[in-house]
């Protein structure tokens, strides 16, 4: 068997069973079920706090749970987090890049950690700064920088075992458009060559971009799960009105055109109003006499989900 | 063998047998540096030469191991190179080691890897223990040169030298992760002081009144101190046993400690 573990579904990457991550008597993760098979990209989504950093550190078998089974690689991290850590690839939420070394030796070290030997890292490192299109860089020290190379490079570092598994903590937070899709077509690249790849983010777009499956989180437990577009399907509409209203015009509207939409909800400086057909309920609201100052009609998101999912309170 | 005890008393797993990956990683920090490693070899030389132009022609004779007159920097040199493997042992596994710990995620970064906390508290510890033996052979090259050893026991000034660095670095890596900001290296830098002027380094421990004596026996260096003398004079005694015992359990200790502390900070 090619997964080499002791048990379960050989294709099952990432197995956990009623999961939880308590610090102190605070239960960071709650009783979470979850499932990764070989070659998905699967996405951790959920509002700071969530439990998703928690869950990951759990998986990268650097942080020990509480309570529940947790099976990775078909392995117990309890028992075997060497032989774990040394199959997967971890990029963590914050660059930790070894600001002492160069760009190649950032490559060419790590991959020592993991007792390749210093030939086959040589080589490596060559092969992943060109992935990472650092190569004119090589032996520059790694502090100088922009976000998204020291990003790239962390991704880089992180491949230099040939993952199976690789567990991205918001990959791309804080970087401009153009580092995210360089980086996004680099993530979709490890995809289509078959690494399963776990990512945790808050960033709706991403996730539909890169995940197959995923699932929304919440303090600390499941709220939902499935496929960007079958969440979008369940927990939204077809399409969402968007009335903006001049300041202060807009209190009270929201009686008059709720029973237009599914849902309606009332922000600070619009309305929104869920519906299957966008045009035919702003044709309605225009008879009942509503003024907005301008109008959107726009198809549901992923973020419509969340928000409906977590809330939108602010949680920090 | 004090190693090979302290990693059965740690937990399974925290040990893949790779800390040569830790300490190959300072090597290329250090690889553009050397210069700064020619420093750490010239201080004790520089005391050395003053004790010898200086106080020797003020001092004169003194009584070392087995009752053997010696010339006072005779009597120093050996006391020199144990304090300069502490000095060197303590620094390189205080700041650095807090910063790689504290800011810069260096050992996050490695237990994400098979690496294990006893892999990493090993590598670091053997870094400190490296370095200060290059500065150790010079120092008693040195010695040689100017005459200052009396005996072929001194060969084994070498490994003296390498199990009070790896006693000091292992307890000062263990300490720096309790350290929480770079002020309080002030603490460590407080115990070292009197530990190096204190522990029979410039007079012999008979000069204390018979009361305080035990006080100086406590110092970990005095040990060290105690070791080198006879060394380097030829003296051997039973005592030597007594003094490397007490160095290997502070190694084991501040290893396992070390070991214990970078699993709690890091592995929650």
């Amino acid at each position: 068997m090619a997964n080499g573990g002791d048990d379960g579904d050989p294709r099952l990457m990432v197995s956990g069973k009623a999961l939880v991550k308590r610090f102190g008597g605070v239960a960071a993760v709650d009783g979470i079920d979850v499932e990764v098979r070989s070659g998905e990209a699967f996405g951790f989504l959920g509002p700071n706090g969530a439990g998703k950093s928690s869950t990951m550190r759990m998986v990268a078998c650097v942080s020990p749970r509480s309570d529940g089974e947790l099976r990775v690689l078909g392995m117990d991290p309890d028992k075997d987090g060497p032989r774990i850590r040394a199959r997967i690839g971890v990029v963590p939420q914050l660059d930790n890049l070894d600001a002492e070394l160069t760009v190649r030796q950032n490559l060419q070290v790590y991959g020592r950690y993991f007792g390749l030997s210093r030939a086959h890292v040589r080589a490596k490192a060559v092969e992943l700064m060109a992935f990472a299109e650092l190569s004119d860089r090589a032996d520059d020290p790694v502090d100088p920088l922009s976000g998204g190379m020291k990003r790239r490079l962390t991704i880089a570092r992180s491949m230099v075992n040939d993952p199976e598994l690789m567990l991205l903590d918001e990959p791309t937070t804080g970087l401009d458009p153009q580092a995210r899709h360089l980086l996004w077509g680099r993530l979709y690249q490890l995809k289509q060559q078959g690494v399963t790849l776990i990512i945790t983010t808050h960033d709706m777009h991403e996730a539909e971009q890169l995940c197959d499956r995923l699932v929304v989180m919440d303090g600390g437990r499941i709220v939902a799960e499935g496929s960007p577009a079958s969440l979008i399907a369940r927990y939204s509409t077809r399409e969402v009105l968007e009335l903006r209203f001049a300041p202060g015009e807009q209190d009270g509207q929201v009686s008059r055109v709720a029973d237009l939409a599914e849902r309606s909800e009332a922000l600070p400086d619009r309305l929104l109003l869920y519906t299957a057909d966008g045009e035919a309920t702003l044709e309605a609201a225009h008879a009942r006499g509503l003024r907005p100052v301008s109008t959107l009609i726009r198809r549901s998101t992923l973020e419509d989900v969340f928000l409906r999912l977590t809330g939108r309170s602010l949680v920090d | 063998m004090a190693a090979a005890l302290a990693l059965r008393i740690l937990p399974f797993g925290r040990y893949t047998g790779r800390p040569g990956a830790v300490v190959e990683r300072s090597i290329r920090v250090h690889s553009r540096t050397w210069t700064l490693m020619v420093s750490g070899f010239a201080e004790p030389v520089v005391y050395l030469l003053a004790f010898q132009v200086g106080f020797g022609s003020l001092v004169g004779q003194v009584i070392g191991p087995g009752g053997q007159q010696l010339t006072y920097v005779a009597f120093v040199a050996p006391a020199l190179l144990a304090a300069s493997a502490m000095n060197g042992a303590i620094f390189e596994t205080t700041y650095p080691v807090f910063f790689k710990l504290r800011y810069a995620k260096v050992y996050d970064a490695m237990l994400a890897t098979p690496l294990g906390p006893v892999d990493i508290a090993l590598g670091e510890i053997s870094w400190a223990v490296i370095r200060g033996g290059v500065y150790s052979v010079a120092f008693v090259v040195v010695m040689a040169a100017m005459g200052l050893v009396g005996s072929p026991l001194a060969v084994l000034l070498l490994p003296a030298a390498l199990l009070v660095s790896f006693a000091f670095a292992s307890v000062g890596m263990a300490l720096s992760t309790f350290l929480r900001s770079p002020s309080q290296f002030d603490y460590i830098r407080l115990v070292v002081m009197p530990l190096f002027l204190f522990s029979a380094t410039f007079y012999p421990v008979s000069v204390y009144p018979e009361s305080v004596r035990w006080l100086v026996q406590v110092s970990p260096l005095y040990h060290g101190v105690e070791l080198m003398r006879g060394l380097a004079v030829g003296v051997l005694d039973v005592g030597m046993i007594g003094n490397v015992a007490v160095l290997a359990a502070l190694a084991a200790v501040g290893l396992a400690a070390t070991s214990r502390r970078i699993g709690a900070l890091l592995l929650g």
